[in-house]
C-alpha cells in the first residue's frame, strides 16, 4: 500500500508496463509479455494465459473458481462476469479491509484481500501502532522525569534515562506482532490474502500482482477499495528521511535530534511532540492557522495548549506556512523558510537538526485503474455517497464497488475504516446500514490524553442556529474525581455538548488521564441514541475516571423527561 | 460558561479611607498593607469559587492592562481546586494594572489587579500596583502595618542586571541563520529559561550546533552574572561571603525584616523575666523514633507536648493586652518561629491541644511548604497564643527569646544532648537532655506559675504516652 511505485506504474499503462514485461522475462513464459501491452479490451483474452502460468508457477490461486471465470469472461467480453472468484474482494489489508473481512467471513461471504505492501497497512506498521509504543514510553519518561509528582506521591527514583534502539526496537516489534496477529487472524478465517498491487478492471473485476510477475485476475461479487493514505508533503519541501521527514520515518526513531521543527500541530504532530520532548528534544511547532491544535474544540484546544505546550520545552509560529524546507547536508543544517499564511511575505528562517513534516495524510488512490469505471478522484480521494458507494463521473453510483476509510477521505481514523466497512458488508448482505461518522470517537495519545466524540461547540452552536435548537454545554474537572487525584493528575477537563430541549448528545470532548478510554460511553451512546436524562442513571463503580463522565452527565440540565419505563425489580 | 460571581469586585477599602463606598466588606486590612488606595480605584480580588478554595491560579487575562471594561464582562480566567472560570466585572471602568501575571498563584480575597474608573487613574493605579503587589507578596510575621516598600524595592533592585550587563560577554550566535549577529537563534527551551531568568538572550554566546544558543548557554550567564554581582564589591577575600550578600553595601530590610524589627523595640515596653528547666528526653526521643516513619516530626510533638501543658495552666496562654487585666484565649494556638529567607515567621498550629499528633504533623508540614512559597493566610501566622522557638537542631543547648508582643510568654528550646546524671538511687547514667527557657510577661505570669507550668511539661515529655492518645 506504500510503495507508491509500483501502484503508479498502472497508471501510466504504456510504458512502465512495459517495464514489467522486461522484468518478468526470466520468470514468466512470454506469453503475458503480449497481454501487456493490450488494451483493456483484450486483456480477458489473455486471462487464460495468465491463470495457467500462475498454476505453474505454484502460486496460490484458486483453480475452480478461476476456471468458471475465464468461461464467464469469455462469453461476454467486457461485461461483468455472472458468476465470480469470490463474493468479496476488498483492495488493500489496513484495518479497514481486516475489520470488512472479519465481518464478511462472519456472514459467510467468501472473500479475499489483496495487499501490495505488508499486512496491516499504515495504522499498525507506520501510524497508531507504532506511535502507541513511543508514547507509552515517553508517558513513562514523563513521569519518572517529574521530580515534584514523584515526590508528592513519596516516591524516589534516580535519574531516568533511555537507549534509543532499544525504544526504536519496542516500536518495531509491537507493529510486527500486531501484524502477525492480523494476518493470522484473516488467515485462520479463510480469507484469502493476494499479495500484489491490486487495481480495478472493470465492474467486478480486479487484477494484483507483483511487480515482476505477470499480474493476475479475480472476479467478485462486491469490491471494496481500502488503500488508505500516505503522509502528505506539500510542495517545496524535501524529505530525505533523515533530517527532514514525516511519521513513516519518525517511528522508526532513527535519531533523536537536539531540536526539531514539527510541521502541522494536529494529532500526529502533537503526539509527535510529546515522544519528543520526553526523550530530550526541544520542538518548534508550525502551524499554518492562526491557532495551534486546530480542529479541537476551541476550549479543549486552550487547555491542552496550557499543559502539552506551554509548561514543555516547545515553541511555536502559528499563521505561518513552511514554504522550503532543504534537509541537511554538507554540515548545513536543516533550512526552513517560513512565510505568513495570508501575506505570503517572509517572516522568519529557521535552522534546526531535524523536521518532521505532520501536514496531514494523502489518499493512496493512483493508478487503482479507476478510469476504467469512470470514476474521477477529487483531490485524491474517491467520491462515495453515505453508503460508501462510489459515485463515477457523471454523479451515477458504481455498482458492486465501495471505498472505505482514508481513500474516501470522510474520517481519516482506522477504526472508522472498519466501521465504514462493516457498514459496507451489512449492505451487500441484504441489511441496509448507514454509518453515522458522528458517533466515531477520536483521540489523541498524548500525556495526558485529548479524547472526542461528535461536534466541537462552536459547530453544535452553528448546527443550532441553522436548525433553531438550543445548545448547552457542561463541563466537569478531572480535579473532582477521586482516582485522577489518587494518581495525582487532576489535569483535565471534560466537556458535553448537547440539546437541552431533548436530551440529545452532541459532542463530548475530553482532556485528561486516560481521555481516549473514556470517550466510548459517550460514543457509543451517540451511535445508540440514548438520551442524557437516561444515562445519567447509569452507575459507574467508584472510584473510577468514568466518574468524570457520570458526573457530566449528571450536571447536565434536560428539560426532557426520562423515557425508558422502569423496569421490574429484580433480587439479588 | 462565564460564572456569575456576586462577590469578584470589592472595593478596597482601608482604614484611613474615609470615602469607602462599603465599609462591610472589609478585606484588605488583615494583610500587611499599607498601600493608599483612592477609593476611585478598585482592587480586584481572587474570587473565592468554591467552599474549599484557598488560593486560585490565573489561567488567562481576558482583558489586558489599558483595556475598557463594562459591567458584566469577563476579565479573568481563574483555576480553583475544581476547575476553571470566567471572572466577570460588576464595575465600569478601565483595568490600571494586573498585579498577579498569568500562571501565577494568589490567596482568595488578595488583589489581583486593580481597576480604575477613569482614564487618567490608570497611571496613578499602575504606581499603586507595584508598591502594594510587593507587599503582598511576602506576608509579615505579624498583623502589625509595615513600612511603604516601595522605595525599598527600587533601591535594591537595579544591582544586579546592571552588573550583569556589565559583565556579560557581549558576543552574537555565530549561527547561519543569525544573520551576521543580527538576529539570535536560540533554541526553545533557551528562549523559555531566558526569559525565566532574564538573561538577554543578544549577550549570549551559543554553544549549540551552529553555534545556537541552548539552555546551558542561558544557564551560564545567568550563573555568571550571579557570580559578577557577588564578586563585585571585593576583589582578593579567600572566603566568599553566603551567597545573595554584598560585602560593604547597605541593604534596607524587607518588609518582612521591617515588621520584625518593630516589634523587637515593642517587646521592650514589656517587663519580662526568664525561668529554665532541664528536661529527660529519652522516652520522647523512643517515641520519636517509633512514630517518625508516619510522618510526626519533633517540632509537632514538642507544639502537642507544650499545648498538653498549657491545658492545666491556662495563665501562661493568657496575655495582658492593656496593662490592667488578664486576656485568657479560648485556644491553645502554637506559634513556631521559623527562620526563612532572612527573616522570620511564626506559622501557627491552631489548637494544638485537641488536633491528634498525626493530623498536627501533616499541618506543620503544610504551613512550612505554604510559609516557603509565601502563601500563608494572615491567620496561619498571627494567631499564635504561646511561642516555641528551637534552635536544638543547631547544636545549642540554651538560649533565651524575645517575647513576641502580644503574647504571654514564648519557650526557648535547646539541643536534646546525651548527659552524665547522678539518678535518686545513687548511681550514675547516660540520660539524653535538653534544656527549655521560658520568657514571659511579669504582668500576667508570675514565677510560681511558669515553675509549675514546667514542671508539668516536664512529666508530659518525660512519659509522653499522652501525645499519641
Amino acid at each position: 500500500m506504500h510503495s507508491s511505485f509500483s501502484l503508479s506504474l498502472s497508471q501510466h499503462i504504456t510504458v512502465p508496463r512495459s517495464n514489467h514485461a522486461f522484468d518478468s522475462i526470466p520468470f514468466a513464459p512470454s506469453k503475458p509479455i503480449n497481454l501487456r501491452f493490450c488494451g483493456l479490451r483484450r486483456e480477458t483474452l489473455g486471462f487464460s494465459s495468465l491463470s495457467r502460468s500462475h498454476s505453474r508457477q505454484g502460486l496460490q490461486l484458486h483453480t475452480t473458481t478461476t476456471s468458471k471465470g475465464i468461461s464467464a469472461s469469455l462469453a461476454d467480453n467486457g461485461s461483468p462476469p455472472k458468476s465470480f472468484d469470490y463474493d468479496l474482494i476488498i483492495i488493500g489489508a489496513g484495518v479497514g479491509g481486516h475489520g470488512a473481512a472479519l465481518h464478511a467471513v462472519e456472514k459467510g461471504l467468501k472473500t479475499a484481500i489483496i495487499e501490495g505492501d505488508v499486512v496491516g497497512g499504515t495504522c499498525v506498521n507506520r501510524g497508531c501502532v507504532p506511535s502507541k509504543a513511543l508514547l507509552a514510553v515517553s508517558g513513562r519518561m514523563r513521569e519518572l522525569q517529574s521530580e515534584h509528582h514523584m515526590k508528592a506521591l513519596g516516591l524516589q527514583v534516580s535519574a531516568a534515562g533511555y537507549d534509543r534502539q532499544g525504544v526504536a526496537d519496542h516500536a518495531n516489534n509491537l507493529a510486527s506482532k500486531i501484524r502477525n496477529n492480523l494476518t493470522n487472524s484473516l488467515k485462520a478465517l479463510g480469507v484469502d490474502i493476494l499479495m500484489g498491487v491490486g487495481a480495478v478492471l472493470g465492474p467486478q473485476k480486479v487484477k494484483y500482482g507483483k511487480a515482476g510477475f505477470p499480474d493476475k485476475i479475480v472476479t467478485a461479487k462486491d469490491i471494496i477499495i481500502a488503500t488508505g493514505s500516505v503522509p502528505f508533503v506539500p510542495k517545496g519541501i524535501e524529505v530525505d528521511g533523515k533530517t527532514v521527514i514525516t511519521s513513516d520515518h519518525a517511528l522508526k526513531l532513527e535519531f533523536v535530534p537536539d531540536w526539531i521543527v514539527i510541521v502541522g500541530s494536529g494529532y500526529i504532530g502533537l503526539e509527535f511532540s510529546d515522544v519528543y520532548t520526553a526523550l530530550g528534544s526541544e520542538v518548534t511547532f508550525v502551524e499554518a492557522l492562526d491557532q495551534l491544535m486546530p480542529g479541537f474544540d476551541p476550549e479543549i484546544g486552550k487547555l491542552a495548549q496550557r499543559v502539552l505546550i506551554n509548561p514543555r520545552k516547545i515553541d511555536y509560529h502559528a499563521g505561518v506556512f513552511a514554504s522550503k524546507i532543504t534537509s541537511a547536508k554538507d554540515g548545513k543544517p536543516v533550512t526552513i523558510e517560513l512565510i505568513d499564511a495570508k501575506t505570503k511575505e517572509h517572516k522568519d528562517t529557521l535552522e534546526v537538526d531535524a523536521a518532521l513534516i505532520a501536514t496531514g495524510r494523502a489518499p493512496f488512490t493512483n493508478g487503482l485503474g479507476l478510469e476504467n469505471i469512470n470514476v474521477v478522484t477529487q483531490r485524491g480521494f474517491v467520491p462515495v455517497d453515505d453508503r460508501m458507494r462510489v459515485i463515477d463521473a457523471d454523479g451515477n453510483l458504481v455498482p458492486h464497488l465501495y471505498c472505505i476509510g482514508d481513500a474516501n477521505g470522510k474520517m481519516m481514523l482506522a477504526h472508522a475504516a472498519s466501521a465504514q466497512g462493516i457498514s459496507v458488508v451489512e449492505q451487500v448482505t441484504g441489511r441496509d446500514h448507514v454509518l453515522n461518522h458522528l458517533s466515531i470517537p477520536a483521540a489523541c495519545f498524548t500525556h495526558p490524553e485529548i479524547s472526542m466524540v461528535g461536534l466541537t461547540e462552536p459547530q453544535a452552536r452553528e448546527k443550532g442556529e441553522t436548525e433553531g435548537f438550543e445548545v448547552s454545554v457542561a463541563k466537569t474537572s478531572f480535579k473532582a474525581n477521586t482516582k485522577a487525584l489518587a494518581e495525582n493528575e487532576g489535569e483535565g477537563l471534560a466537556k458535553l455538548i448537547y440539546r437541552p430541549d431533548t436530551g440529545e448528545i452532541l459532542g463530548v470532548h475530553i482532556f485528561g488521564l486516560h481521555a481516549a478510554d473514556l470517550i466510548h460511553e459517550a460514543s457509543n451512546a451517540i451511535a445508540l441514541g440514548t438520551r442524557i436524562q437516561d444515562i445519567k442513571f447509569a452507575v459507574h463503580a467508584h472510584p473510577t475516571l468514568s466518574e468524570v463522565l457520570d458526573e457530566l452527565f449528571k450536571s447536565a440540565k434536560v428539560e426532557a423527561h426520562v423515557s425508558s419505563q422502569v423496569s421490574e425489580p429484580i433480587a439479588v | 460558561m462565564a460564572q456569575l460571581l456576586k462577590t469578584t469586585f470589592l472595593p478596597s477599602s482601608l482604614p484611613r479611607a474615609s470615602t469607602v463606598r462599603s465599609p462591610s466588606i472589609h478585606i484588605s486590612t488583615h494583610r500587611s498593607r499599607t498601600t493608599q488606595v483612592e477609593a476611585k480605584i478598585r482592587e480586584i480580588f481572587m474570587p473565592a469559587l468554591s467552599s474549599t478554595m484557598t488560593e486560585g491560579k490565573i489561567v488567562s487575562w481576558v482583558k489586558s492592562e489599558g483595556d475598557k471594561l463594562s459591567k458584566g464582562e469577563s476579565v479573568v480566567v481563574v483555576e480553583s481546586d475544581k476547575a476553571d472560570m470566567d471572572v466577570e466585572t460588576f464595575y465600569d471602568g478601565y483595568l490600571a494594572a494586573i498585579m498577579v501575571e498569568e500562571g501565577g498563584v494568589a490567596a482568595v480575597g488578595s488583589a489581583i489587579a486593580l481597576l480604575a474608573e477613569t482614564e487618567e487613574e490608570i497611571a496613578e493605579a499602575r504606581s499603586k500596583a507595584s508598591s502594594s503587589s510587593s507587599s503582598a507578596a511576602q506576608p509579615a510575621s505579624t498583623s502589625s502595618s509595615a513600612p511603604e516598600p516601595s522605595q525599598t524595592e527600587k533601591i535594591a533592585e537595579p544591582a544586579g542586571p546592571a552588573i550583569s550587563k556589565a559583565a556579560a560577554i557581549v558576543g552574537s550566535a555565530v549561527h547561519p541563520a543569525s544573520e551576521g549577529g543580527k538576529r539570535v537563534v536560540a533554541s526553545p527551551y533557551a528562549k523559555k529559561l531566558a526569559k525565566e531568568l532574564k538573561v538577554e538572550l543578544e549577550r549570549v554566546v551559543g554553544s549549540g550546533p551552529m553555534g545556537r544558543i541552548v539552555a546551558k548557554d542561558v544557564e551560564a550567564a545567568a550563573a555568571a552574572a550571579d557570580a559578577a554581582a557577588s564578586l563585585a564589591p571585593k576583589v582578593g577575600t579567600t572566603v566568599n561571603p553566603p551567597s545573595g550578600i554584598e560585602l560593604g553595601t547597605v541593604v534596607p530590610f524587607t518588609t518582612m525584616q521591617g515588621a520584625v524589627s518593630r516589634n523587637m523595640v515593642e517587646s521592650l515596653a514589656v517587663p519580662t523575666f526568664r525561668v529554665g528547666y532541664t528536661i529527660t528526653t529519652d522516652a520522647l526521643d523512643a517515641l520519636y523514633k517509633k512514630i517518625k516513619s508516619k510522618g510526626v516530626t519533633m517540632t509537632a510533638l514538642l507544639a502537642k507536648a507544650t499545648a498538653l501543658a498549657l491545658v492545666k495552666h491556662p495563665v501562661i496562654n493568657s496575655s495582658c493586652r492593656d496593662g490592667k487585666s488578664f486576656t485568657y484565649n479560648s485556644s491553645i494556638n502554637i506559634a513556631v518561629a521559623v527562620a526563612m529567607d532572612g527573616g522570620l515567621l511564626t506559622p501557627v498550629l491552631q489548637d494544638a491541644d485537641k488536633v491528634d499528633i498525626y493530623s498536627l504533623s501533616r499541618k506543620w508540614k503544610e504551613l512550612v511548604d505554604k510559609a516557603r512559597a509565601k502563601q500563608l493566610q494572615p491567620h496561619e501566622y498571627n494567631t499564635g497564643t504561646f511561642t516555641l522557638s528551637n534552635l536544638g537542631m543547631y547544636g545549642v543547648d540554651r538560649f533565651d527569646a524575645i517575647l513576641p508582643p502580644g503574647t504571654g510568654a514564648i519557650m526557648a528550646v535547646g539541643a536534646s544532648q546525651p548527659t552524665v546524671v547522678a539518678t535518686k538511687d545513687g548511681r550514675i547514667g547516660m540520660k539524653n537532655q535538653m534544656q527549655v527557657n521560658v520568657t514571659a510577661d511579669h504582668r500576667v505570669i508570675y514565677g510560681a506559675d511558669l515553675a509549675s507550668f514546667l514542671q508539668t511539661l516536664a512529666k508530659i515529655i518525660e512519659d509522653p504516652k499522652d501525645l499519641t492518645f
